[in-house]
């Protein structure tokens, strides 16, 4: 028994997370299978779009440009190393529109979005609404998550378009007035070795991570505990969960995109 | 007419059903009394398939309730939850319209809302009521508009999840006239669960007693004030003392 004691510590959180990630599959494979089969609402989906695209994009925009002008001192500091300075328009451009756009979109959109979606289909859980939508002839999978899924899809890269170019712009202003660089050359630079497989990348990965945060927000918010603690746990995890599949969900994208 | 055989139902340790038998007649009003905590609500989510009985089975007009026949049967059901269970998103009229506005049963937006203004004019709420929302009423007007919802569309069977409580007196009369009218006019097939026993004296063709997870005893209405049964009687007599213990 004791012998074995360390075995069963190690193995019971793998064997639980191994069966959380089949139930999140299973959950995913659900929606899909939702996405073409009519009915459809279509203004469930609208009022999701705006919800999640819409009004995410101040947050968006104002990591991204941070990040960018940031993004810009480090390089210039590091490039500075073995007079590297020139390459700061084209790193920035590429640190943004590759990794750090669609990341730091997808965790922003994943710390709102996810747990306003867990909050809201928790809520109703918890109120009895979800099974008043079943009373009521209407499937929940397709009249809540299918749309919030499918608009998370669409805004998300739209989301990280927006970013990468506020990041890159933020970039710019850095480097213009703080580092010296003269304007023209910075964009002339920035265009030059940005290719379109690094900004399509990106907006690929965004696809994948809005999938993930609306998901998470919905899986959590349906499988929410009873009362207002339920609601609570089930808000965190979906953040949790997102963002912790978001980053992991990256490398992997990452090593398919750019290993070959 | 729906019927349950030896419905059992666990959560954990807590056995809640442990082998209910209960037949509802179509076009009938049934009853259901007993103490709360005893799952009463449980029980009716079974038969909807919200709640997934651990044995037994569940036919209605002879059909077992697979996915596909309980879909047939949802199709002309309403239900009224204990806590309302409205849509907190939607205003009040497209709570109550919510079928006529999408699905099999669309109609245009002013038909719709002229409709939900009619049937909550029926559970004695102005028409203003319709432009607001859910979180604006208070607990015993939304009742009424959970209630204004189930009968929105003119199901054929319908589910009152304590119908009256939360109301006052006069309120309560109102609903209790609704739903009676409601199962004689339209002929529709009526569950009832409700502690209030001028309720079931106004609603009820038959009585059914929930008691320790079965059905302690079954019958008509007028059969209930007669019969000798220890646990009707301490129910409908609100005694402490009797088989019901007070603490559970
Ligand atoms: N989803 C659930 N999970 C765990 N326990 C539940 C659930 N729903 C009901 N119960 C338990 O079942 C019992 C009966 O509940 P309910 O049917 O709501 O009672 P009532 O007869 O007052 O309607 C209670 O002990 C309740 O705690
Ligand atoms: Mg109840």
């Amino acid at each position: 028994m004791t012998a074995l004691a360390p075995f069963s510590i190690l193995g019971r959180p793998v064997l639980g997370g191994l069966a959380l990630l089949g139930r999140i599959a299973i959950f995913a494979a659900e929606t899909i299978s939702h996405l073409a089969r009519p009915p459809f609402y279509p203004k469930e989906f609208l009022a999701a779009l705006m919800q999640i695209g819409w009004f995410s994009l101040p947050v968006v925009a104002l990591t991204s440009l941070f990040t960018g002008g940031a993004l810009a001192l480090q390089i210039y500091a590091g490039g500075a190393r073995f007079s590297a300075e020139a390459v700061v328009p084209s790193i920035v451009a590429i640190g943004m529109v590759r990794e750090l756009g669609p990341v730091l979109g997808g965790l922003m959109v994943a710390a709102r979005v996810a747990s306003s979606i867990a909050a809201e289909i928790g809520t109703m859980k918890v109120t009895e609404q979800i099974d008043a939508l079943v009373t009521l002839s209407t499937n929940p999978m397709k009249y809540l998550t299918v749309p919030r899924v499918l608009a998370a899809t669409i805004a998300v890269p739209a989301l990280v378009a927006v970013g990468d170019s506020i990041g890159i712009f933020g970039g710019y202003l850095v480097g213009v007035n703080r580092l010296g660089f003269n304007p023209a050359t910075y964009l002339k630079n920035t265009r030059d070795f940005l290719e379109v497989w690094d900004i399509a990348s990106g907006l690929w990965k965004g696809a994948a991570f809005g999938f993930i945060v609306a998901l998470m927000g919905c899986y959590y918010g349906m499988n929410s505990g009873r009362g207002a603690q339920g609601v609570g746990r089930a808000t965190k995890a979906a953040v949790v969960a997102a963002s912790v599949l978001i980053l992991a969900t990256n490398y992997i994208l990452t090593e398919v995109f750019f290993s070959a | 007419m729906i019927q349950l055989t030896d419905i059992e139902k666990a959560f954990g340790a807590n056995r809640v059903l442990r082998g209910v038998n209960l037949t509802v007649p179509s076009g009938e009003s049934m009853v259901i009394i007993g103490g709360s905590g005893t799952g009463k609500s449980v029980l009716l989510k079974c038969i909807l398939g919200l709640v997934k009985p651990d044995s037994g089975k569940i036919t209605v007009n002879g059909e077992v309730a697979d996915t596909s026949a309980r879909d047939a049967f949802l199709a002309r059901f309403g239900m009224l939850f204990q806590g309302g269970a409205l849509f907190d998103s939607l205003p009040v009229w497209q709570n109550v319209a919510f079928r006529l506005l999408r699905g099999s049963l669309k109609r245009p937006r002013a038909e719709a809302r002229d409709i939900a203004i009619e049937k909550l004019r029926r559970v004695g709420l102005r028409p203003e009521t319709a432009d607001l929302f859910p979180a604006e009423l208070s607990g015993g007007m939304q009742k009424r508009v959970g209630l204004a919802r189930a009968i929105a569309a003119e199901p054929e069977i319908i589910f009152f999840d304590e119908p009256t409580t939360g109301l006052d007196p006069i309120m309560a009369g109102v609903i209790n006239e609704l739903i009676r009218e409601i199962v004689t006019e339209m002929g529709a097939t009526a569950m009832t669960i409700t502690h209030d026993m001028t309720s079931v004296r106004a609603i009820a063709d038959r009585v059914a007693m929930l008691h320790d997870g079965a059905i302690k005893w079954t019958g008509r209405i007028a059969e209930m004030e007669e019969t000798s049964d220890p646990y009707v009687q301490q129910f409908i007599h609100g005694r402490a003392e009797g088989p019901i213990m007070a603490i559970r």
